[in-house]
């Protein structure tokens, strides 16, 4: 495995925000996340939980409710004004103020022609969902209060409206309220404390089913407006209620951080009456469970303590498979570290600001800070730092920006590149050429966007494009250059990988499409192979010049990935090379990072993939016959990057879960047993 | 060594009370449960033991009632007979039996089949279903993991981590282990206990295994029972932590809590009507408890659990003595088999939760009057630290029982080995010597109060002696109190309590002293000690030198207080062998190889109540006192001689003047008349039957007309030809029970061969009840009229 200088990096204090609310699109298996800077996530289910785009937030928009009406994603939050999204180019497309004070929830009826939205005054707003845009139709019956939660009824007749102290069902079509089920207070708590209703569930058979802020989750009927059961869950708030698709499993967020299933199963097999019972609870937040969504066979939690949590549920798929497995999604399935090789600076992406980092040069220092740059209020969605160190590049939704680094020995200084070409405006993705004479930028309608930099000017060359024959294009979200300058591989979510020469500034390849998306993909310097990692874990490696698969990449297809590599559930984010030994491709996810030795045999499909730490006690002889291509490390834990310096050293970005769990707030208070 | 055939090891009680679930009656008036060999019955009001149902000759394994008549009950045992034995039958013994082949581990009922757990040869333990022949393999031999669901329709039986669920599939339980399962009467609902303290039940196991569970939490340890009440509204658990909590199914945040039971509940039952809750306890304990609010009654065998003082006989009550719940001396009638009471020596509240270091009743030793009491508690928080506690306990004749007198904390540096009283007549000069592993003895005596008045006399230092450093083992008193023999490893010193001199050392290495005896009576010149390497020395303390020795390996040497008979319980290849010898004597008084299996722990002689005059001479030595002791299994025996007095005669009272004769006149109606009619008439009139009539107690009896009515018979039954009018007038005044008994005498009688034959309870009475009855009324008419008809 060979032995690396190591620069442990702890001082990246990356912080991911709340979750705050979800919606699961059942059609297209995708998953929108909302967090609480305003950003929203959308996971692809069909492709092991890859975190397929980010839409950057911006400051002062919180979103409090999310929405999916067949590919359009809407959402509506405390600013009062309802979004929709462009999902291909990871920005809002526009935004409507509700003129109805903050917007509490937002709820698309089953035939996605009407959007309601719950507000602050206490109106229920109608909009009616057209081609391109939303249009304000009418208001329901007003009410004192505001309206915190809303369900539509699947026949879209009827709204159910939460608000505090009570839950009105209205007309959708005359907009009158013609039902009004008052909920209890809290027990125990003063009668004065009025008890909101966070959420409301509306099923066809005319079931209505509430949490609220008392603890209690509330099983009514609609038809006739009585309470049918109550199921005091906890002692603080139940926060949220998301319904299965087959309506028979409610699943119940609270403020504890559990989340509660009931089912609507029968008590005897034989007979056919059922109700509702409480079942399982799961315990994986240790903060407020503010956003649920109940897939098919999966209960997908998110809150206060920014980590998605996929908890399969066990009835329903297979055990002891790799669907069956807690999943817990804690870190962005890209990179947020940049790193100059031959600089040793590091720059950490930060939603709001960026930061550049000197690495120390003996093993006494420590690594120095040397720059921040802090932004306007639009986020940053991405960001590249030149192998030299010369130049920092970062784009948000709107603009571009380039600057020019100094690096002196204590201080250093940045200056802003005053005139871009006026196609740089909008990226997704950006990246230097080897050299650090080109920046290459991956722009709409999946074309990339050639700008040399240098000392004088930045102008544009050129655009690189593919012709393809489908009329959508797909976003670019990897792009890399090969050391020799020559190859410029992209990436982009429809799985395509292309491949331009850069000489030619023209089209070379397109790789054979995998049906899973790329996470990371990067040109080998020695032999100009290209390598490329997939979301189901899958490596393959091309040849440019012959363009086909190598023999190695072959050979591991044919023999198949060992089980233990398969299920591991974080994507590789980033490769390296070693620049000594051509054979050695270091690669790594969040809890290890794995050094591919090219020269070995594969593993047998039984071997023990971690076995690092035997193979040291054994005698060489026999080191030798257990050796196999995937090297393992996993000393560090919860990596960011890791990435081979010019000279030899390691650099290791960790940014461990403990200190992320102790910069969250103080969880709500629980009795603990024996305290 | 002469064998001697007539003196037998008989098992005298403080059997396991808790092995198996007891059961309620339909009237919730008796409960029953597996005791030993034998199924006991027992008043749920009253505490009392009513009767025991004998016959098993090996451990009974399961106690149920018949469904089809809740008067028998089936009892299972290892002895591969299963019994149907009527509850009420005076006799107690068992109407029928079947040999299973199979040693039967519980006993189900489903439906009116009966179930049976059997341990067959073969290794893997298997699910019985007769007429069912369900058959589950590796099923856990406790019978808290296997339960039948709703009309006896599926089993679920849990093992380490799955539930199965017969006839539909297997649920796998994730991370924690099974304990314990139960299903819902109703509903399809299994509950089932972990290891973790979590309840989970189950629902919605239909074939596509989309099944679901909940959870409830409370218990922090292993959940060791779980039982549904009748109707399916309240689920009932407990655990270690013996609180016995009540879930509201279907509401399960609520729930009831009743605390403080004593003990960790092994086994819950309730009665079939749910007004009564039953629960074991792992200190031989069932608690009855009504309706989940109060405990309305303790039924308390002895208890069983780490022994660490001697079994010792208290000198007043003559009950026996030892280690009781944690913290607790137990005084155990053995005569009555039942426990007197508790003595609570730590006087701390005892936590229910493994692991814990606690104090502990390590010694314990009465004064020959049984005056004082003295017992030692330690607790031993570390490895360094101990803690140690010598209380001295007065008898108050007042109250009947022992007051603390002094407590004197840290009476030693290190663990006090022995403890022993001086046995003198004379109480005024009560002492006590403790010895420790410190390397001191120390002599302990009552001191009047220096100062205040307000104060009795209490206990004071008064000795304290020591040997060249070593670590004295054990201590002895001679019979009048003149010697006190401290053993110190090899060395025997003997002093003397009134100067505290030593006046001599008695040593026979190698192997240091592990018990000391003095001689009693005429054979009070002698000590005997026992030694490590096997060796049962005899000195003679005149001429201060060995009179004999003999290589045995000793466990536990004994002497009568009231002869000078000693007894030695030696271990020898996996069992014990016991010696009754005279020191003055060189062959033993009785000798008897395999006592037991095992080790003897604790053995001690109680005197008897009134002398035997027992002329042979292998039983001699039983005419004073009698030897009990106790196996590792915790199980009490008795040395008897087999010629029991059987104490036949009943007091010559003018009711047996009159059975009396009109006995001996049924025994002759016996022999003329064959009939099934004279056996069940003659039935009530034998001996034994009047017997325990007489001497039930008076709450258990039948009602005072029912009695009457056989006394009234028994008065006019002279002329056999008047029977049957007799017999008419009798059978109207018969309660409707006894009909219903009879009946069922009957019918079982009449099935037996079948029984035996098929190993099966038919259950197809051809007749129901009614029918049954109104043919009996029809038969009793006064036909007489016909006759007068026929004769006009």
């Amino acid at each position: 495995m060979g032995e690396f200088k190591v620069h442990r990096v702890r001082f990246f204090d990356y912080m991911p925000s709340a979750i705050r609310t979800m919606a699961f699109n059942s059609q297209t298996e995708r998953l929108a996340v909302a967090r609480a800077d305003g950003a929203v996530e959308i996971f692809n289910f069909n492709d092991n939980f890859f975190q397929e785009k980010v839409i950057p937030g911006q400051d002062g928009r919180a979103i409090e409710a999310l929405c999916w009406v067949g590919h359009r994603l809407f959402s509506a939050g405390l600013n009062g004004e309802i979004t929709e999204y462009d999902l291909e180019n990871l920005r809002p497309q526009y935004t409507v103020d509700a003129y109805g004070g903050p917007i509490w929830t937002i709820s698309s009826n089953s035939q996605g022609t009407q959007l309601a939205v719950g507000c602050e005054d206490g109106t229920v707003k109608i909009f009616a969902i057209l081609e391109e845009r939303i249009q304000f139709q009418r208001n329901l019956n007003r009410h004192k209060g505001r309206i915190i939660s809303l369900c539509w009824h699947p026949s879209s007749a009827q709204i159910a409206a939460g608000m505090t102290d009570m839950i009105t069902i209205y007309d959708a079509e005359t907009g009158q309220a013609t039902r009004r089920l008052l909920v209890d207070r809290a027990m125990g708590a003063s009668k004065n404390k009025e008890v909101v209703v966070w959420s409301v569930g509306y099923l066809s058979d005319h079931t209505i089913i509430s949490g609220d802020s008392a603890g209690k989750v509330q099983i009514w009927n609609g038809l006739t407006g009585t309470l049918v059961r109550t199921y005091l869950v906890t002692k603080w708030d139940v926060l949220v209620l998301s319904v299965s698709k087959d309506e028979s499993s409610v699943i119940a967020g609270t403020s504890e951080g559990t989340v509660i299933q009931f089912q609507f199963i029968s008590s005897t097999l034989d007979q056919h009456d059922k109700e509702w019972v409480r079942t399982r609870t799961f315990r994986n937040h240790s903060h407020d469970v503010s956003a649920l969504a109940h897939t098919d066979t999966a209960v997908v939690s998110g809150g206060m303590d920014t980590q998605l949590v996929v908890r399969p549920l066990l009835d329903k798929v297979e055990k002891n498979t790799q669907e069956s497995a807690l999943r817990k999604i804690a870190f962005p399935h890209r990179s947020l570290v940049g790193c100059a090789k031959k600089a040793g600076l590091l720059l950490f992406q930060f939603p709001d600001r960026l930061e550049l980092w000197k690495l120390g040069e003996s093993e006494g220092h420590g690594e120095q800070h040397t720059h921040t740059h802090t932004l306007g209020e639009d986020h940053i969605c991405c960001s590249a730092l030149s192998a030299c160190g010369g130049w920092l590049a970062y784009s948000t939704v709107s603009s571009v920006r380039l600057y020019r680094i100094h690096v002196m020995i204590s201080v250093s200084s940045s200056l802003q590149v005053p005139k871009l070409p006026k196609e740089l405006r909008s990226v997704h993705q950006l990246c230097f050429s080897s050299d650090s004479s080109k920046l290459f930028a991956s722009s709409c309608q999946s074309s990339v966007i050639v700008v040399a930099v240098s000392q004088q000017e930045c102008r544009y060359l050129h655009t690189l494009k593919h012709k393809t024959v489908s009329t959508m294009l797909y976003r670019l979200h990897l792009l890399c250059a090969s050391d020799d300058g020559k190859w410029l591989a992209t990436a982009n979510t429809d799985c395509e990988i292309h491949i331009y020469n850069l000489h030619k500034m023209k089209l070379h390849c397109m790789v054979p499409v995998y049906n899973s998306c790329p996470t990371t993909i990067a040109i080998h310097p020695v032999t100009n192979n290209l390598i490329s990692v997939h979301a189901d874990q899958q490596i393959f490696e091309f040849s440019l010049v012959q363009k086909e698969y190598t023999q190695w990449s072959r050979r591991l297809q044919t023999q198949g990935l060992l089980s233990l590599w398969l299920e591991r559930d974080t994507p590789i984010t980033h490769i390296t090379f070693n620049p000594k030994n051509p054979d050695h491709i270091i690669l790594h996810d969040t809890y290890m990072f794995c050094i591919i030795d090219q020269s070995l045999p594969f593993p047998e499909l039984n071997a023990v993939l971690w076995n690092q730490m035997t193979l040291k006690n054994l005698p060489v002889s026999q080191r030798i016959g257990q050796s196999h291509a995937f090297k393992i490390c996993k000393i560090f834990q919860h990596l960011m990057c890791v990435s081979l310096l010019e000279d030899l050293s390691l650099v290791v970005v960790e940014r461990p879960l403990l200190d992320i769990m102790s910069q969250l707030p103080a969880p709500v208070r629980q009795k603990k047993f024996a305290t | 060594m002469v064998e001697h055939g007539d003196i037998r090891v008989v098992h005298c009680g403080g059997s396991k009370l808790n092995f198996r679930d007891p059961v309620i009656t339909h009237d919730s008036r008796f409960l029953l449960c597996a005791s030993g060999e034998a199924v006991k019955v027992f008043s749920t009001s009253t505490e009392e033991c009513i009767h025991e149902l004998r016959g098993h000759t090996g451990l009974v394994t399961g106690v149920l009632l018949r469904p089809s008549n809740h008067l028998q009950v089936y009892s299972s045992s290892l002895d591969v007979l299963l019994f149907l034995s009527s509850l009420f039958c005076h006799c107690g013994s068992s109407n029928s039996s079947c040999n299973t082949h199979f040693p039967i581990l519980s006993l189900f009922i489903k439906r009116f089949q009966l179930v049976a757990v059997h341990l067959p040869q073969s290794g893997d333990q298997l699910v019985e279903a007769r007429e069912l022949s369900a058959v589950l393999s590796g099923v856990n031999p406790n019978p808290a993991a296997i339960a039948f669901g709703r009309g006896g329709e599926f089993i679920a039986s849990v093992n380490d981590l799955q539930l199965e669920v017969t006839y539909i599939f297997k649920i796998q339980g994730g991370w924690n282990t099974f304990t314990c399962v139960a299903c819902h009467p109703k509903d399809d609902c299994i509950a089932t206990g972990h290891e973790d303290g979590k309840i989970r039940l189950w629902r919605n196991f239909n074939h596509k295994k989309e099944y679901t569970y909940s959870t409830l939490h409370w218990h922090h340890s292993a959940v060791s029972s779980l039982c549904f009440t009748p109707e399916g509204t309240n689920l009932l658990s407990g655990g270690v932590e013996s609180v016995l909590i009540q879930w509201r199914y279907k509401q399960e945040s609520e729930r009831d809590f009743l605390p403080r039971l004593g003990a960790a509940i092994t086994h819950i039952t309730v009665s079939p009507d749910g007004s009564l809750f039953c629960t074991s306890h792992s200190d031989n304990k069932i608690t009855i408890i009504q309706s989940c609010v109060k405990v309305s009654a303790v039924i308390q065998g002895l208890v069983k659990g780490d022994i660490r003082t001697d079994l010792m006989m208290d000198p007043r009550s003559k009950a026996l003595v030892l280690n009781g719940k944690p913290g607790h001396l137990q005084f155990y009638s053995l005569q009555r088999d039942k426990l007197l009471y508790n003595l609570d020596i730590v006087q701390q509240e005892y936590i229910h939760e493994s692991g814990l270091q606690q104090f502990e009743v390590v010694k314990a030793a009465f004064d020959a009057s049984g005056l004082w009491l003295a017992t030692v508690e330690e607790r031993h928080q570390k490895a360094a630290e101990l803690e140690l506690n010598l209380k001295l306990w007065a008898f108050d004749e007042q109250t009947q029982s022992f007051v603390l007198n002094t407590t004197i904390s840290a009476p030693h540096d290190a663990q006090i080995t022995a403890m022993s009283f001086r046995q003198t007549a004379d109480s005024q000069t009560t002492l006590l010597v403790s010895t420790s592993k410190d390397g001191h003895f120390k002599a302990w005596q009552l001191a009047a109060p220096a100062h205040t008045e307000d104060e009795g006399p209490s206990w004071l230092c008064d000795f304290v002696g020591a040997y060249h450093g070593l670590v004295p083992e054990c201590c002895s008193f001679s019979a009048d109190g003149s010697l006190l023999a401290v053993a110190f490893q090899e060395v025997v010193t003997v002093w003397s309590p009134a100067t505290w001199e030593l006046l001599t050392t008695l040593s026979q290495p190698p192997g240091a002293v592990s018990d000391l005896c003095f001689g009693r009576l005429s054979c009070s010149k002698y000590l005997l000690g026992t030694t490590a390497s096997n060796l049962l020395c005899c000195w003679n303390l005149l001429t201060c030198s060995l009179e004999w020795s003999t290589s045995m390996d000793v466990r536990r040497l004994l002497v009568d207080p009231l002869s000078e008979n000693m007894a030695a319980f030696c271990y020898q290849s996996g069992s014990t062998d016991l010696f009754v010898f005279k020191p003055s004597e060189p062959r033993p008084l009785f000798s008897r190889k395999a006592v037991c299996s095992g080790k003897v722990t604790q053995a001690v002689f109680a005197p008897r109540e009134e002398m035997l005059e027992s002329c042979e001479e292998s039983s001699q030595w039983l005419n004073r006192s009698q030897l009990y002791f106790l196996t590792q299994q915790m199980t009490c025996f008795l040395f008897s001689p087999l010629k029991l007095v059987i104490d036949d005669s009943v007091a010559m009272t003018p009711f047996y003047l009159l059975l009396g004769k009109h006995r001996q006149q049924q025994q002759e109606h016996r022999d003329s008349d064959s009939s099934l009619w004279a056996e069940r008439t003659a039935l009530p009139q034998t001996s034994a039957s009047i017997k325990e009539l007489l001497q039930t107690p008076a709450h258990v009896l039948p009602s005072t007309s029912y009695l009457c009515s056989m006394f009234v018979q028994s008065l006019l039954i002279s002329v056999s030809d008047a029977r049957e009018e007799k017999a008419h007038a009798e059978e109207e005044m018969e309660s409707e029970k006894e009909e219903e008994d009879s009946e069922e005498e009957m019918e079982s009688s009449r099935s037996k061969p079948e029984l035996v034959a098929a190993a099966t309870e038919s259950d197809a009475p051809a007749l129901t009840k009614a029918q049954a009855r109104e043919l009996r009324r029809v038969r009793k008419l006064d036909h007489s009229w016909l006759a007068g008809l026929l004769d006009s």
